[in-house]
């Protein structure tokens, strides 16, 4: 009998461990939603990728569709190879844009997809033609410095010129 | 000369008890396939070591959730980041206080229980009888321990985390009133199973090894005074902490350096 009780609470111990576990993958991890799930793949090239990280999100009009899986340089054409996974209920236009966002001021970057106007749906396998890098804050910051010092340039080379 | 010679002493006796300590582990896992052949030693072990620790784990893990909840809270909402209040908080538990808090209760509670029986056994000859029986303590009263703390050790973390994360969520969604579908959906996006959980898995059952076996050493070579197993106690929760954190550090570092 006693044999019996102590067997009895191991065995509520060990469900409740497992229990445990099931909350934390399902409830508290990412398990519920995508991944493994029905998906096809697809690729898009972008001159730079900034900070995209593999796992982050594909989102189109802000929801989530997909996520990347892998994050490759082509040797060729020195562009980021960018291959993601989209569930296969979200068919797109094979004119689709993809865009590399950042959700929010600081946080993470996303892809964005828009979907185009083509009749034909993009096939697993193929390539996004249409896409816009990453917004890289020093190249934007380095922009706005030269562009100032230009106008600048130009404002002292008139005034030397009209000096002389 | 004579200093040169009692460092040499104390650095010879060192690797002598590192040595011992090694062969002893080596010797308890030979053990460990004639002790799973009967099984309901195990068994009444896990119910020893992990149901009975189980009331310490979930008090600490609430409070530990409640208060983590708390004062993170503070901190993000300067920057108007509270819904991320449950990704913080999931993943300290989760990667690190989980099974570190659980490791360090679970000396102290289990642990201590393990050098003391199995030192008054010692003291008591009781091992010593059962060799002369030819009954192997290792095998009989060694190896059982070792692997119900092994299977209950993990346990008792993945139930630290898991009642920590519904405390946070007690605080942020009930007290506090952050967003609850914020809460659990950018915890969800933010924590992997595998990386996280996984290694949060594999992390506590590294933690129940160290423990059971420095609880288990520590017993065996206890002096056979009541002093001695006073002494055996108190260097079980000592040196099982000191792995645990040190070895915490270490792998972290294996598991959690790449972004």
């Amino acid at each position: 009998m006693g044999k019996k009780k102590i067997e009895i609470l191991v065995g509520f111990f060990v469900l409740l461990g497992m229990l445990g576990l099931l909350f934390l993958a399902l409830q508290a991890a990412n398990l519920g939603s995508i991944g493994g799930g029905d998906t096809y793949t697809v690729q898009a090239r972008f001159d730079n990728i900034g900070g995209l990280k593999p796992r982050a999100p594909v989102r189109s009009a802000g929801v989530l569709v997909g996520r990347v899986t892998r994050i490759a340089l082509d040797a060729k054409t020195y562009q980021g190879v960018v291959t993601m996974d989209i569930e296969r209920a979200f068919q797109f236009p094979k004119d689709s844009a993809a865009k590399i966002l950042t959700s929010g001021l600081l946080g993470d970057q996303y892809v964005g997809l828009e979907p185009g106007g083509d009749d034909a749906n993009l096939a697993p396998g193929d390539t996004i033609a249409q896409t816009q890098s990453a917004v890289v804050l020093e190249n934007l910051i380095g922009q706005f410095i030269t562009g100032r010092a230009d106008s600048a340039g130009a404002a002292t080379g008139a005034a030397s010129g009209a000096g002389q | 000369m004579n200093a040169i010679a009692r460092l040499g002493a104390i650095a010879l006796e060192q690797f002598r008890g590192w040595g011992h300590a090694a062969f002893f582990f080596m010797e308890m896992l030979r053990a460990v396939p004639a002790s799973l052949r009967r099984f309901g030693l195990v068994v009444a072990q896990v119910h020893a070591i992990g149901n009975r620790s189980l009331v310490i784990i979930l008090a600490s893990g609430l409070a530990v959730g409640f208060v983590l909840a708390l004062q993170m809270y503070y901190a993000l909402v300067i920057y108007g980041a509270a819904e991320n209040l449950g990704l913080i908080v999931n993943l300290s538990l989760v990667r690190e206080l989980g099974p570190v808090v659980a490791a360090l209760l679970f000396a102290g509670r289990a642990g201590t229980s393990l050098t003391a029986e199995i030192g008054l056994m010692k003291a008591g000859e009781q091992l010593a009888a059962m060799e002369l029986m030819a009954v192997d303590p290792k095998a009989r009263v060694l190896a059982p321990r070792l692997i119900g703390g092994i299977i209950s050790m993990p346990i008792l973390a993945v139930l630290f985390s898991a009642i920590g994360i519904l405390g946070a969520w007690v605080v942020a969604v009930l007290l506090i009133g952050v967003d609850a579908g914020n809460f659990w959906s950018i915890m969800q996006t933010g924590v992997d199973v595998w990386r996280d959980v996984g290694n949060g898995v594999i992390k506590a059952a590294v933690f129940g090894v160290i423990c059971t076996v420095v609880a288990l050493y520590q017993g065996h070579e206890t002096e056979a005074t009541p002093e001695g197993v006073a002494y055996a106690t108190t260097r079980t929760v000592v040196i099982s902490s000191l792995w645990v954190l040190g070895m915490d550090f270490i792998l972290t570092a294996l598991m959690f350096s790449r972004p």
